[in-house]
């Protein structure tokens, strides 16, 4: 039996995210995929022609209408739930987007969702973390159901570009509902490189203890060419906004140099780092649990380490 | 009528614990393990509290679902402040597709203006159901709330996205799902656990709210994470610049 996988995209009107391209690889996984993106936007067209360029990818579908010129779920859903009859799998990334929107589709599909696959075991076959990444749970789909599932995005590699897939466009199926409307965001912009996409990430925690002291960390990731994070501590205290947020309910990342400084280490940060290929620890707490997970732990005050790196590097 | 607001919440596994798998793989000890209402949850109730104490709202009803032991969970909400709780009893766990509409049944019944979910819970990482609500319901949905302002017949929530924080404005009645910088909820004192006793608490079975569970997922094993390999300590930073060069882990 072979898969028609149904991928929505997820973009900022401009870029593809990098999200897509993982879900993508996670979709190659399942055998004899086909794999179809589909691309709500006022104008698809750049996110479009990125998506067709994704090795793997069949074809490009794009559903145009002003309302989608901003990522509303319940202006999305219904168009997806319209289009989703051929599809054997409908996916989309376990970002704040996906985890938004895919759930809302399922529930229109009158099907379950499978939230945060980390790896595919057969086409109706599924394995994702539980309780903040402490557990790991095998789950099957009924052979004869659509598969509604969001791919935790840290567990795959995003698919390279060089394909060319050819685009459709599709009349909107459905006029969208209007009792839901955007009205601003305020996202940071920064230089730094992408907290989800880097390869290098500094994480500070509540023993910074002000968000002047965050500053050092910036310095120390703009020599290493590394994006910052933080714990929910650091961020609840306002040493950092809540975009750095990293663990089970942040942002899941897998750099292959995450740099924990001054954090404890709470199961729900950890469970964010889990795929770290290395992790370093720097605490003054010789018994914190973030040391029972590093590779390389450096038990100090935090205020003069990091100088200290910063000036041999 | 009466402007409700209603809360879902969710007994678990308490935060704190450390889960332990059992050793032929079908679940998570839940044997004598200190159960908690879900964190999430405690904080959606909390803003129901507070919009209720700011006179925008004049009830709060809390439900769940879920074996008789759930009642403590609900008996610690009507500590907290809520007016009612209505509690469905359920031996096995519902998927999130069947208490969206066990939840939509309630829904029918109470009119609430307003739904405060807690984003996800704790033990099975779902994240679903405020979603699934919202789409049953065909209202609107606004999660990851950081921030809610009612005004007359709309809300404007705050949302933690991963890019920052999103505004949307939302028709009322709408679902909305909480994060955890919404607000801080309070402590119980020992005379509000007392009043709490006498607080109405509903059961109701499945079948009086026509809904028939369904499990469309099963659950193959469950077991515990790849452990990370012990790592080693280092001196100081020279050292570990020094490591770090070595695995070739600093930019040339």
């Amino acid at each position: 039996m072979s898969a028609s996988i149904l991928i929505i995209a997820e973009h900022d009107g401009a870029a593809l995210g990098i999200g897509t391209a993982k879900c993508v690889a996670c979709a190659a996984t399942v055998p004899q995929a086909e794999i179809t993106i589909v691309v709500c936007a006022s104008d698809a067209s750049a996110v479009a022609r990125q998506a067709a360029a994704l090795q793997g990818v069949s074809r490009v579908l794009t559903v145009e209408h002003p309302i989608h010129a901003h990522p509303l779920a319940a202006a999305i859903a219904p168009q997806i739930a319209a289009l989703a009859g051929p599809y054997t799998h409908v996916l989309g990334p376990s970002s704040t987007f996906g985890k938004d929107v895919m759930p809302r589709i399922a529930a229109l599909l009158d099907t379950a969702q499978v939230s945060d696959i980390m790896a595919v075991e057969g086409p109706h076959r599924f394995r994702r973390p539980i309780y903040a990444g402490n557990a790991i749970v095998t789950v099957a789909v009924p052979e004869d159901t659509k598969v509604v599932g969001t791919v935790r995005t840290a567990s795959f590699h995003a698919a390279a570009a060089g394909g060319t897939a050819p685009i459709e466009k599709v009349d909107a199926p459905v006029e969208p509902p209007q009792h839901t409307r955007f009205v601003s965001t305020s996202a940071a912009t920064s230089d730094r490189p992408d907290l989800q996409t880097a390869a290098r990430v500094i994480s500070g925690g509540r023993a910074l203890g002000s968000a002047e002291a965050f500053q050092m960390l910036y310095q120390l990731a703009d020599k290493l060419g590394a994006a910052v994070g933080a714990s929910r501590a650091a961020v609840d205290a306002g040493y950092a906004p809540n975009e750095l947020q990293v663990g089970q309910t942040g942002k899941i990342i897998a750099p292959d140099l995450y740099v924990a400084v001054g954090i404890s280490g709470a199961i729900q940060h950890l469970t964010g780092i889990k795929d770290a290929r290395t992790i370093v620890a720097i605490n003054k707490d010789p018994e914190a649990p973030i040391f029972e997970v590093a590779d390389l732990g450096l038990v100090g005050d935090l205020f003069e380490i990091v100088p200290q790196i910063e000036q041999l590097l | 009528m009466m402007k409700r607001i209603v809360v879902g919440i969710k007994r678990v596994v308490d935060y704190n614990v450390r889960i332990r798998i059992k050793p032929d793989g079908s679940g998570v000890v839940l044997d004598g393990v200190k159960m908690s209402v879900n964190p999430f949850d405690e904080i959606a109730l909390e803003e129901a509290l507070r919009i209720k104490e700011r006179g925008l709202a004049e009830e709060v009803i809390v439900a769940t679902i879920g074996p008789p032991d759930c009642q403590s969970q609900l008996r610690t909400c009507l500590a907290m402040g809520a007016d009612r709780a209505v509690h469905v009893l359920s031996d096995a766990p519902t998927e999130p597709l069947t208490t969206a509409h066990i939840l939509l049944k309630l829904i029918e019944r109470e009119q609430p203006f307003l739904v405060l979910l807690g984003k996800q819970a704790i033990d099975e990482d779902n994240g679903q159901t405020g979603q699934m609500l919202a789409a049953l319901w065909q209202r609107p949905q606004a999660t990851f709330a950081s921030k809610i302002e009612l005004a007359e017949g709309k809300a404007q929530v705050t949302r933690e996205v991963d890019a920052g924080l999103e505004i949307l404005e939302v028709d009322l009645p709408a679902v909305v799902t909480v994060d955890l910088r919404l607000n801080e909820p309070r402590y119980v004192k020992l005379p509000e656990i007392m009043k709490a006793k006498k607080k109405p608490l509903e059961s109701l079975s499945l079948e009086s709210l026509g809904v028939t569970p369904r499990a469309h997922l099963t659950t193959v094993r469950v077991a515990a994470p790849p452990q990370r390999q012990k790592g080693i300590r280092v001196d100081n930073a020279a050292a570990l610049v020094a490591a770090l060069k070595e695995k070739g882990l600093l930019p040339s």
